[in-house]
């Protein structure tokens, strides 16, 4: 490993009560508008338009502070959060965590965008639609289908709303009741599996092979006529890439079911490989990670979810249409399957994809693409070379965008598992990483994702971090494990805490009563 | 290596001479060698048919202005629609949070790392928790629509029943996300979605046809509040009796800025409670301000079929200080893929903390006073409105929306809100078609930001355009 310096960080501590133990009675924080004096006389009090058993008797029992003292206290927790701008967010992988452009919320803030209303008359939402309009005709380039929906708040939502086209595309057919199993592959995110069991179909879940695909014998003894279709991802959150994919879509296709391509992990393959080509009938990308939304600790996100011709009967309504001279919503969609969200989705998320797209082109996503997988096998030189890491399955093949590494050897070795790793690593500077959804089929995994954002250096400094805690944990193998020691917190004492509804408070309301009330006692 | 070198802002690593370097360490020739996984026939071949770039911030930000410049604003508008986006003030300090970098960008880190973002979190449950008088609120889902049928599903499970009933007026488009979760009826966990009517004079929901509609089947009741079509709906205490007499869940869905001033609805019975909270501080954002909550009282049962991620507050080993972790992280679809609840994934987090600095901005005066600015100004232009001439407005209790009907004055809810343009008004959703029985009606919002003059532009208005 080179000689890289690690930083000596801290992690801002303030010791921040929480807000319901600050302020004082009678302190405010802010006063809202009074109904004019003219209004007021006119409908009297308040509570004479409420029903006497609906007022509400007590005012609820909240804070009362200053307004200097909500924003202090706020901003501490925000310096309390390390957040993906200020660490080196290389760790999260499968999330993509890239750079999201500050031009973009300047333009979300302006009232042009904060200031709209979705009901409003279309004539009056012309910038809106047409944006919406223009990412579509981006994202059926960038992946070859043919119609876009926006309507989903998240990549899981995407995923669901792929759930119920199916559901409806075999209704249409008369075959829903036969068809009423869904294919999905245990390297795919766990909505694949999870959405159309909500939606009401039979999941079966693909193992991967001796090399970390998905086994194609294994989906053919699956497949038959009660097949509605496959949801799965290319390349899984392995980071590999499965060339035969295209065979996989066929095996389907040939029993007649439909097959969606789950494109969370779209970044490495832009401009490179298109869902369409490969056969898909469906797909999503994420608007939050692929196109450079900010991930808002966990949304406001956008799923855009896109389709082939055949499909397009069944997006939600509204979508967005332009017949030449205006653009226009178009309910008008009898085989629809109606609404999955409120209203048009988080059209926020379709501005910053539609500035990021324009501002980088064809070219540019290209190079996002490359860089993006240039970064992660650069990265998987350094973290292969540390004693301890392995990347299992695919032996000399190479991963696109992502790998799953594993530190099961680490543990053997050391005791010290991918936690312990994960809480070590912070005390660098650098956020936590991810380590793998459920179940674990690799052990002690972890997935970075070093996406375009990020510069050889930063790839040099979070490998030397991995570096830094496996030498520790080989040295002294308790250090690592009461890791981290630079944070604001010490550690979690008691863990039980999750599992056990006699100690779990979800509220402050449920803490006072489940400790506070013990104190006194 | 690329034919000609590209260096953008967002892609450091596209200065050639660092590109080489790499390429060198990990020893291939091109980048195009890492790709060798993709066979030729799936690789896109050519360029995609993409406007050209715009690399310069300034000159980009001046294009998407000039998109941009083309709508017409709420605030250039009068604006009266609502409808589940409701136009509210929002705090400067609420917006300076939720702006901030550390909480616009952070996504999955944990307790120690991101520690400020879960005790926002935890701040923001326990605030809403004072306010819905319950002790368990989730993590957000997207919107109101989903948390219904969320909590509609939580309840099919918790009952092992398969049947929800639901008021017959009830917004088009949530209905239509309850029912793509209630799954068709050909499929095996449909839950039946069965509507209890209305009385025509109040709006409020049809007692009789609620006892007539309940049975052993009955999975939950669910109701809103106000309802969706403004009213105030007082026959909690009795739905929640009903519901609870026959073995079902009493869930209700509310507008949450209506709690400073009217009952919680832990307080009449509420099993579950769900909602948007889009009105706590969120920007109207085209739609892009929603976000649904579910809440309920403090049971491993209701925690149990939550799909939603829930967190608790925890000691850490030093006294008196807190981290969070989360409950029963197993049962979720993160934990169990298909065999979970339902699924969970990245919905509308930062508005939870929009919401927390809201409702600690507010406090409990705050949220009095906005509750009965918004009652007074609402119930004052319904009454204006509804002296004029041709125009009636429908029943009686209002919190801050109501319908207006237009039968008397031949014209469309569309020609209406057309000519209002004119004004430059934004007149309220048209009714017509979602709820036909009340004829040429539109849904009107007035919101503690509508002064009294805003109230008497669209009153003459209005007087002008039914003429």
């Amino acid at each position: 490993m080179k000689d890289i310096k690690l930083k000596r960080y801290h992690g801002a501590s303030w010791a921040e009560p929480l807000i319901m133990e600050l302020g004082r009675k009678g302190e405010r924080g802010i006063i809202p508008p009074k109904a004019d004096q003219e209004v007021r006389d006119t409908v009297g009090e308040a509570s004479s338009l409420i029903p006497s058993n609906m007022q509400r008797k007590e005012d609820a029992n909240l804070p009362e502070v200053s307004q200097y003292h909500v924003l202090q206290h706020y901003l501490r927790l925000s310096q309390e959060t390390m957040g993906m701008e200020t660490g080196i967010d290389i760790g999260e992988g499968t999330c993509t965590m890239k750079y999201s452009p500050k031009m973009h919320e300047q333009l979300v803030r302006s009232d042009k965008m904060a200031a709209l209303h979705p009901l409003q008359p279309e004539e009056h939402l012309q910038g809106i639609l047409e944006i919406t309009y223009q990412l579509e005709q981006f994202l059926k380039e960038i992946s070859g289908m043919h119609r876009f929906s926006f309507q989903p708040g998240g990549g899981s939502h995407a995923v669901y709303t792929n759930a119920c086209v199916m559901r409806k595309y075999h209704e249409s057919r008369g075959e829903l009741e036969q068809r009423d199993e869904v294919i999905t592959t245990i390297f795919s995110h766990p909505c694949d599996a999870a959405t159309p069991a909500t939606a009401g179909f039979k999941v079966i879940t693909v193992m991967p092979d001796a090399n970390g695909y998905p086994d194609l014998d294994a989906l053919k003894a699956v497949v038959s006529e009660r097949t509605a279709g496959i949801m799965f991802t290319n390349p899984e959150d392995t980071g590999i890439y499965n060339p035969r994919v295209a065979e996989y879509v066929k095996v389907v296709h040939d029993a007649g079911g439909l097959c969606f391509y789950d494109q969370a992990n779209a970044n490495g393959i832009l401009g490179i490989a298109r869902a369409f080509d490969a056969g898909f009938d469906a797909c999503h990308f994420n608007l939050h990670k692929t196109f450079s939304s900010p991930h808002g600790c966990e949304g406001p996100a956008g799923g855009a979810y896109g389709v082939r011709e055949e499909l397009a009967p069944f997006l939600p309504v509204p979508l967005v249409d332009f017949d030449g001279e205006k653009y226009f919503l178009d309910y008008d969609r009898p085989l629809s399957i109606g609404k999955i969200r409120s209203f048009l989705g988080n059209l926020e998320c379709v501005m910053r994809a539609y500035a990021w797209i324009m501002s980088l082109g064809a070219d540019g996503l290209r190079t996002v693409a490359e860089t993006s997988v240039l970064n992660n096998n650069y990265l998987d030189k350094l973290l292969m070379e540390i004693k301890g890491v392995s990347r299992p399955y695919a032996e000399g093949k190479r991963r696109l965008e992502q790998v799953r590494y594993s530190l099961e050897q680490l543990k053997e070795e050391t005791g010290v598992g991918t936690e312990d790793v994960r809480n070590r690593i912070i005390d660098f500077g650098i956020q936590g990483y991810w380590m793998s959804h459920h179940p674990w089929i690799v052990a002690e995994p972890f997935t970075p994702e070093p996406c375009e954002t990020y510069s050889k250096a930063d790839c040099d400094y979070w490998a030397a971090a991995i570096h830094q805690a496996v030498k520790e944990a080989y040295e002294n193998p308790e250090f690592v494990m009461n890791a981290p020691y630079n944070q604001a917190i010490g550690k979690i004492k008691d863990p039980s805490v999750a599992e056990d509804p006699n100690k779990w408070a979800m509220t402050w309301r449920a803490y006072q009563k489940k400790y506070r009330k013990k104190e006194r006692e | 290596m690329e034919k000609k070198a590209f260096v953008h802002p967002y892609i450091p690593n596209s200065v050639p001479e660092v590109r080489e370097e790499m390429l060198k360490a990990i020893g291939v020739e091109s980048v195009e060698e890492l790709y060798a996984e993709i066979p030729d026939h799936l690789r896109f071949k050519g360029k995609m048919n993409l406007p050209e770039a715009i690399p310069s911030e300034y000159e980009l930000k001046r294009h998407v202005e000039g998109i941009l410049s083309k709508n017409t604003t709420c605030k250039e508008y009068l604006n009266f629609l609502g409808a589940g986006c409701w136009q509210h003030y929002v705090p400067a300090v609420v917006d300076e949070i939720v702006n901030r970098s550390e909480f616009l960008t952070a996504y999955c880190g944990g307790t120690y790392s991101d520690l400020g973002k879960f005790q926002a979190r935890f701040e923001f449950y326990s605030l809403m928790g004072e306010l819905l008088n319950l002790d368990v609120v989730s993590e957000p889902t997207y919107d109101w629509g989903t948390a219904a049928g969320l909590s509609l599903r939580m309840a099919s499970r918790i009952t092992g029943r398969n049947e929800v009933l639901v008021p017959k007026i009830i917004d088009g488009d949530r209905l239509s996300i309850i029912k793509n979760l209630c799954q068709p009826e050909t499929m095996s966990h449909h839950i039946a979605v069965r509507f209890v009517d209305y009385r025509k004079e109040s709006g409020l929901l049809d007692i009789e046809d609620l006892k007539r509609k309940i049975s052993s089947k009955t999975a939950a009741v669910y109701i809103e509040n106000p309802t969706y079509l403004g009213c105030i709906e007082n026959q909690v205490e009795e739905i929640s009796r009903i519901a609870k007499e026959n073995g079902a869940l009493f869930i209700v869905g509310v507008d949450p800025i209506s709690l400073g001033i009217l009952v919680p609805p832990g307080d009449y019975g509420a099993d579950i409670v769900c909602g948007d909270i889009q009105p706590l501080g969120m920007h109207i954002l085209c739609g892009g301000g929603q976000s649904g909550f579910i809440a309920f009282r403090d049971e491993e049962i209701y925690a149990a079929e939550c799909p939603l991620a829930l967190y608790s507050i925890a000691h850490t080993d030093q006294e008196g200080q807190y981290g969070y972790v989360e409950v029963l992280a197993e049962r979720t679809s993160y934990g169990l893929r298909d065999k979970g609840k339902d699924w969970v994934g990245t919905a509308s987090g930062l508005w939870t903390i929009g919401a927390a600095v809201y409702l600690s901005l507010m406090g409990p005066q705050g949220m009095r006073e906005v509750g009965e600015t918004i009652i007074q100004n609402a119930n004052y232009a319904k009454k204006l409105i509804g002296e004029i001439d041709g125009i009636k407005t429908l029943f009686d209790s209002t919190f801050k929306e109501f319908v207006i009907n237009f039968d008397g004055v031949g014209k469309t809810v569309k020609e209406i809100n057309q000519a209002l343009e004119e004004y430059q008004i934004f007149g309220g959703k048209d009714l017509s078609k979602e709820f036909p029985e009340f004829g040429n009606s539109a849904l009107y919002c007035v919101t503690e930001i509508h002064s009294k003059s805003d109230i008497h532009k669209l009153v003459s208005a209005l007087k002008e355009v039914v003429k």
